[in-house]
């Protein structure tokens, strides 16, 4: 009893230390990447003692990311504006960072580990619930975006977060419709059980994700997930060129840490779900509980952990794949209209979404279950 | 009880880490207060004025509008889930709920609700 508290403790800790270090990681790939991107070098000063020079490696600016950057945010002042409201000032980035922190709790990272007479889920806790939980918890981020911009007192930051809330809360209905076709296909909210209802093949090579059932809701969903994650081209909260840098203008230090921290950790929600519901999570083509089966007929046996870490790793590289495209787009596109914005969700990708629900639903009731 | 102990566990540590991120500057930053650095920002311009006032009414509508919907959404759930046993009377009665649904939004957009231009 004690020992399955103390795993699922680890795993608690683990899952949350990962997000916050992976949306780390992705700050610093946006900066050099963004660099690349641009023909610019990027952050390249930062060293510890000259090392990296003296051993004539180049200075990717990991130093800068990891090291400097937070000790200089983490001992900046604590500057609230003479007009805010103090409390909420300081709620505010919290409510943005935590909600997206908690909603990892039912997104499994791999199959069942089996350690001798312990089996082992590697998810933090197996909700039947799931899906309604991640809903749930996404929602209460929108409180971030709207009492930060309020509570700073200035007008620059209130439009910011009064465009935040209404665009959040419209690309919302579409997140919803998207994840109710998939929860159709596969008639239950637990996120492990849909993974494990992803494995095996069609006519022996196509892997049996949800992409091929639901190609449209996974592209809804990709739309819906930049869109809450407000990045380009759906930045209009933050719009530099036009609002200073919307609801967090005012915000400095480790409270604006948070709501930058809280951007990149929404990507990574946004790609595990497309990784969970859409490309088999944890699943690896042709590996199953036993090994790889591949299409020729040839088995190669594998030992349980090592298909546990095959699939935890396979999670990761999804994850980290959908995590660069969402860059890649927030560095090629520029920025929508408001007005641009408000009818592609509500005019656009809000009727699909419901098309693509009656097709689903028709088509399961069609063939009577089979699938 | 034990199923959420896991939540539990990761809401605590979860707060805690988000917590100190946001208190931190509190306790290891220096302080000086200025009355011009605690004036709102406007690229430099004397503030002009607090900024709680009134702002447009379409905000408020689309968040009527969200409200209506996310509920019918929330709704399709439990559906969703039972599609199979529910079989055609199922779709049927989810098909009126959707067309109702569906023309809500139609109407929506006839009054101009989500005219922003």
């Amino acid at each position: 009893m004690l020992i399955d508290l103390i795993i699922s403790a680890i795993k608690a800790i683990f899952v949350v230390l990962l997000v916050l270090n992976l949306s780390a990681v992705l700050l610093w790939f946006e900066r050099k990447g963004s660099a690349l991107i641009q023909d610019r070098i990027g952050a390249n000063r930062a060293g510890l003692f000259g090392i990296g020079r003296r051993l004539g490696l180049p200075n990717l600016g990991i130093i800068n990311t990891f090291i400097a950057d937070p000790l200089k945010i983490f001992t900046k002042e604590d500057f609230v504006p003479d007009r805010a409201d103090k409390f909420l000032y300081t709620l505010a980035p919290f409510l943005a960072l935590f909600p997206v922190l908690i909603s990892f709790a039912p997104i499994p990272f791999g199959d069942r580990l089996i350690v001798g007479s312990h089996q082992i889920e590697l998810v933090v806790c197996p909700l039947t619930a799931g899906i309604l939980y991640i809903l749930a918890a996404l929602g209460l981020g929108v409180y971030g975006a709207a009492l930060g911009g309020w509570a700073s007192n200035n007008r620059w930051a209130l439009l910011g977060s009064v465009r935040a809330s209404a665009q959040l809360i419209s690309y919302e209905l579409t997140m919803g419709l998207s994840i109710i076709a998939v929860v159709m296909v596969y008639g239950t909210l637990d996120l492990q059980e849909i993974c494990r209802a992803q494995s095996g093949t069609w006519f022996g090579w196509l892997p049996k994700w949800g992409i091929v059932y639901q190609p449209l809701g996974f592209l809804l969903l990709l739309v819906a997930g930049i869109a809450e994650s407000r990045r380009i081209p759906f930045d209009l909260p933050e719009g530099e060129s036009e609002l200073v840098a919307g609801y967090f203008t005012e915000y400095s230090g480790g409270k604006q840490a948070a709501f930058m921290l809280a951007d990149f950790a929404e990507i990574v929600l946004v790609s595990a779900l497309i990784s969970t519901l859409f490309f088999g999570g944890w699943q690896v083509p042709y590996l199953q509980s036993d090994g790889f089966h591949l299409p020729g007929g040839t088995w190669l046996p594998l030992s349980n952990p090592v298909v546990a870490l095959l699939g935890f790793v396979a999670f990761g590289i999804k994850v980290v794949f959908f995590c660069w495209l969402q860059i890649l787009i927030r560095w090629t596109l520029p920025r929508f209209r408001y007005d641009q914005l408000m009818t592609l969700g509500w005019k656009g990708l809000l009727p699909l979404g419901l098309v693509n629900l009656m097709v689903t639903a028709v088509a399961i009731v069609a063939v009577g279950g089979s699938v | 009880m034990t199923t959420w102990f896991p939540v539990a566990l990761m809401t605590a540590f979860a707060a805690l880490v988000v917590g100190l991120m946001v208190t931190i500057n509190a306790i290891v930053g220096p302080r000086s207060r200025d009355p011009v650095k605690g004036e709102a920002f406007e690229c430099g311009n004397p503030p002009s004025g607090s900024a709680w006032r009134r702002f447009s009414v379409h905000f408020y509508l689309t968040a009527i509008l969200f409200l209506v919907f996310d509920v019918e959404v929330v709704f399709l759930y439990p559906w969703a889930v039972t599609i199979r046993q529910l079989g055609a009377t199922g779709l049927v009665e989810a098909g009126i709920f959707i067309v109702l649904m569906l023309a809500g939004l139609i109407y929506a957009l006839r009054r101009g609700m989500l005219d922003w231009s």
